[in-house]
């Protein structure tokens, strides 16, 4: 079933749980730290369930040096993507 | 205010706030134990079948983000939602306004004897399972004991003195007593101070059941904590928080406070004899009601009631008898003694918090929470008025409650009404 929606709803929904955060506040543009509230502890939890949520999109694991630089919602959609097509 | 000298600065009681398995609050705590309830059940939330001991007084049908934030919630242990939310019930009765108040004159110590022990066992099996890359990052700021006071304070933003202290069993009486001593210094003129506990765990029911500490009457569970009873057995644990607002007495009046009583005596001590045992001799604890006493101006024979450590294990029930009989000699036959563990299990750190409040209610309500299931005495060691099976209504003005811990520490804190 989950295969069935599309990557941005599954992101969001991670992100609506994890945060506490309403989706109409989670756009593309959003910033974890600067407008989700996310603080240093949370954005090492998110990458862990994103890795999680779509282990099989990116075969493997998400790089310290790939993580830091996952600072937006539509980042996250972008590299989970380029993963999957890759 | 900081020209007064210790003596003259005298603390007392203005709010309260417990969680705990026989009421999410203190009104429904107190009426359950004045009704000689007992929360004690067959655990629910692990199965306990494997274990010696399969009883528990678990908070039940009690969500975290119910009553705090969803969010803090997720990011915290169970102990710290008990105490989190006990502390905001405190603050709320005590009719603080913490906004308007000088935070950096209010402090919080709320301890606890095990921490963030379902914290700790989730993650270690997430390490043994799936590797150190998917621990979670919270795991180290959920487990530590001292988060439940780190994060009362972020609520209220109060910025005085705030740590967390452990002496196993003995952590919440040892918070409220070492609170009291802040404001006496004058280093605060409100605490936030109590116990917060959540250890009914596979793992440490494995660790209580391989001391043989635990009762397993696992038949009867609301039976199994007998304090004083010749067919105990040990102790049943239980989960959740007792808080206090302490306040110095001319903070309180200048705010017009409602005030229960006062928190007039505090003192701590060692056996010095066991790492587990308590003294055969009852010293230690001799030493610490005695010095409690004294230090609120009271004699022994001022007490009218003694909130008794009374795990129900075979050597606690025995030895702090022994010492209840060689301090207060002629007295201990004539005051009350009661165990409430009977009912509330045994709450480890928090048991000094829950007391305390029984205490400060016993004061004020004039009715003493009776040792449920005490149906034979364990004569001779065992012979006062543990006030059994039902409550006594009798106007109470002092009040000294007891807790030990592993470790040998031992603290006494006597309330008096105002």
């Amino acid at each position: 079933m989950a295969d069935q929606k599309t990557i941005e709803q599954r992101v969001k929904e991670i992100i609506v749980k994890q945060l506490n955060v309403n989706e109409e506040q989670v756009t593309p543009a959003a910033s974890f730290l600067d407008d989700l509230g996310a603080d240093s502890l949370d954005t090492v939890e998110l990458i862990m369930a994103f890795e999680e949520e779509f282990k099989e999109e990116i075969k493997g694991e998400i790089p310290e040096a790939d993580a830091e630089k996952l600072q937006t919602v539509g980042q996250v959609c972008d590299y989970i993507k380029a993963k999957a097509g890759a | 205010m900081l020209t007064q000298s210790a003596e003259q600065r005298r603390v007392v009681v203005t709010g309260l706030g417990a969680v705990t398995a026989v009421g999410h609050d203190v009104a429904s705590f107190w009426q359950a134990l004045v009704a000689g309830e007992s929360g004690i059940r067959r655990v629910q939330r692990f199965d306990p079948s494997p274990f010696a001991s399969q009883m528990g007084a678990e908070v039940l049908d009690w969500e975290a983000d119910q009553h705090m934030d969803p969010k803090e919630a997720r990011r915290s242990d169970r102990y710290t939602h008990f105490g989190y939310v006990a502390a905001s019930q405190a603050v709320a009765d005590s009719g603080l306004d913490l906004e308007a108040e000088d935070g950096d004159r209010i402090g919080v110590m709320i301890g606890s004897g095990i921490g963030g022990m379902y914290t700790y066992e989730s993650q270690l099996a997430v390490l043994a399972e799936r590797g150190p890359r998917k621990v979670s990052p919270f795991t180290i700021p959920s487990l530590i004991g001292n988060m439940c006071s780190g994060m009362v304070a972020i609520k209220y933003g109060v910025r005085g003195p705030n740590f967390g202290l452990v002496s196993a069993c003995a952590t919440g009486a040892h918070a409220i007593g070492e609170a009291m001593h802040t404001i006496q210094r004058g280093d605060a003129d409100v605490m936030i101070a109590g116990g917060s506990e959540a250890a009914i765990t596979p793992f440490a029911y494995a660790t209580f059941c391989a001391m043989k500490a635990m009762s397993e009457r696992n038949d009867e569970p609301a039976r199994a904590s007998r304090p004083f009873d010749r067919q105990r057995d040990g102790f049943v644990m239980g989960e959740g928080a007792g808080i206090l607002i302490l306040e110095s007495l001319e903070h309180a009046r200048a705010r017009g406070a409602r005030i229960y009583c006062e928190l007039a005596g505090y003192a701590a001590s060692c056996d010095a004899f066991h790492i587990t045992q308590p003294d055969p001799e009852g010293r230690g604890l001799l030493l610490a009601m005695s010095r409690a006493i004294g230090k609120a101006g009271l004699a022994p024979g001022d007490i009218d009631y003694i909130n008794a450590h009374g795990t129900s294990t075979p050597y606690n029930d025995k030895f702090e008898t022994l010492a209840i009989k060689k301090l207060f000699g002629e007295h201990a036959s004539r005051l009350a003694v009661s165990s409430t563990k009977s009912m509330t299990g045994h709450l480890l750190g928090a048991a000094g918090g829950i007391e305390s409040v029984i205490a400060i209610k016993t004061i004020e309500t004039g009715t003493i929470a009776p040792t449920i299931n005490l149906d034979e005495p364990d004569l001779p060691d065992c012979d006062l008025d543990y006030v059994p099976h039902t409550a006594r209504a009798k106007p109470v003005r002092a009040v000294l409650s007891n807790n030990l811990g592993f470790g040998g520490q031992n603290a006494s804190l006597v309330f008096k009404a105002m």
